[in-house]
């Protein structure tokens, strides 16, 4: 079973997905086995393109301050933030605040 | 797909009790909802503009507009207030092209596309007609290191001659909270007490300046400043500048961040000691003399670096010839010096020039240019 998600990156975050801000994926978890927890550390295996820009997205063990995160459209603060449970046809948003001003 | 969960109540917004909250104030930690954010975000920039009474009706006002969010958000939030609100106030863009290649192309056009969307008259001025330089030719012959240094510099008056242009004196720039906090955290850790203060004014005008400089996102967070453009899905450029900020400024930044994660009400913390800095006037001789003898010692001139409230970085004031509202010999920009900043950077830059331009000749008219360009803009 997977879970369909789609992942997007903006503001400036897509430098480390080759320049493609969606990306529409299917991640190997049963619907309410994962979390947001397990969808980083996918999308860090999986999307990222390169080694060295997974610290452009993570910072002990969880997304970088300065990149604002979105769980469809709510900020993920009110989402559990690690711990929401993911969702078949959940839209992940991962926004850098620091690019460009 | 699954059906969307009920709506808690602890999920509702916290204003209107009615919708649910998709987001979380900072400044408050308040959940709020889309519209309940739009309108508090709105009316708090419309409080600091009425408070600091930054418009009065019939001014003009340029808008120091990069493309990226902070001054797209700025001319959409003013745009709308000043409907609102029946400001009276006439809008331009105002562009700074400073040549850097990939980088300033794509930003100008959206701000070309702002142009259309905003309804606002815009205005580009390049760094190229000014100093007959671009930022990519300075780069590569002052180095990489320093670029922020001379892009602060030439940018600041580039604003000032671009409005001039106009017949414009007031320029309104998108500088946000988080700005204005990384700025006195940088003033600090540098020990430059005397900008403390003054780099947390919301309206700047150096003294017998005709321009003035304000920052009506000053107590604005940049995470509600992405959420807006976001939400209100705002044309915006964001790629960053090719040359990084310098390494110090990245720190600040990441520190910044990193204490804003822990405790969002820091940035506002930090800009209010700013304000609340006094520094004691100083007494003659207050230096103690080592300090001025290690100095010289170190011919320590350029290393120091200053910053303004813009976030732009100065040089080192020279010692000799100190006056205030002075004009530059070379080029008639105001100065505290007996150069100004932009024609000291450039006469450094023109001497090493011939070096790296031999198969184009601009090397030759660089200076002759400047002047010339210069006369020409009235003030
Ligand atoms: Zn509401
Ligand atoms: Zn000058």
């Amino acid at each position: 079973m997977t879970i369909s998600l789609k992942v997007e990156f903006l503001g400036g975050l897509d430098v480390i997905s080759k320049k493609v801000r969606e990306h529409k994926v299917k991640i190997p978890f049963e619907e309410g086995e994962a979390t947001m927890k397990e969808a980083i550390e996918w999308i860090c295996q999986n999307i990222i393109a390169e080694e060295k820009d997974i610290e452009v997205f993570i910072e002990d063990e969880t997304v970088r301050p300065g990149i604002l995160v979105l769980i469809n459209d709510t900020d993920w603060e009110l989402e559990d933030k690690e711990d929401y449970v993911l969702q078949n046809g959940d839209v992940l948003t991962f926004t850098s605040t620091l690019h460009g001003g | 797909m699954s059906t969307p969960k009920p709506v808690k109540v602890s999920a509702l917004c916290e204003l209107c009790h009615g919708r649910k909250a998709v987001m979380k104030r900072p400044k408050n930690l308040q959940k709020l909802c889309k519209e309940c954010f739009y309108h508090v975000f709105e009316t708090e920039i419309h409080n600091t503009i009425v408070a600091n009474s930054l418009f009065a009706p019939g001014d003009r006002v340029a808008i120091g507009a990069s493309g990226g969010k902070d001054s797209t958000v700025l001319a959409s939030i003013l745009k709308t207030l000043n409907e609102r609100y029946n400001y009276g106030v006439e809008l331009v863009l105002l562009s700074i092209d400073e040549g850097i290649k990939g980088y300033r192309d794509d930003s100008l056009a959206t701000v070309k596309r702002n142009q259309v969307q905003y309804d606002m008259p815009l205005e580009i001025v390049s760094y190229k007609d000014l100093y007959s330089w671009t930022m990519d030719e300075i780069v590569s012959c002052a180095g990489i290191r320093s670029s922020c240094t001379y892009c602060g510099v030439l940018r600041r008056q580039a604003l000032d001659r671009g409005a001039a242009k106009l017949g414009i004196n007031h320029v309104v720039t998108g500088h946000n909270a988080d700005d204005m906090a990384e700025t006195v955290l940088m003033n600090l850790l540098r020990g430059d007490v005397a900008r403390l203060g003054k780099s947390c004014e919301i309206s700047t005008q150096s003294e017998g300046s005709p321009f003035k400089r304000t920052k009506p996102f000053k107590y604005t967070y940049q995470k509600e400043i992405v959420l807006y453009a976001h939400y209100k899905k705002l044309d915006y450029f964001s790629t960053e500048c090719t040359y990084a900020p310098e390494a110090f400024r990245g720190t600040a930044r990441e520190l910044l961040k990193a204490l804003e994660a822990i405790r969002p009400s820091c940035i506002m913390d930090i800009i209010y000691s700013g304000e609340q800095f006094c520094v004691a006037p100083k007494p003659k001789r207050a230096t103690p003399k080592y300090k001025n003898a290690k100095k010289i010692q170190n011919g320590d001139n350029d290393n120091e670096q200053e910053i303004n409230g813009d976030g732009s970085v100065s040089l080192k004031k020279k010692l000799e010839s100190a006056t205030d509202g002075h004009r530059c010999e070379k080029c008639g920009y105001l100065t505290m010096n007996r150069i100004c900043k932009a024609c000291v950077l450039l006469a450094g830059l023109e001497a090493s020039r011939p070096k790296v331009t031999i198969d184009n000749n601009v090397a030759v008219d660089g200076a002759a240019k400047l002047s010339k360009t210069l006369e020409q803009l009235s003030f």
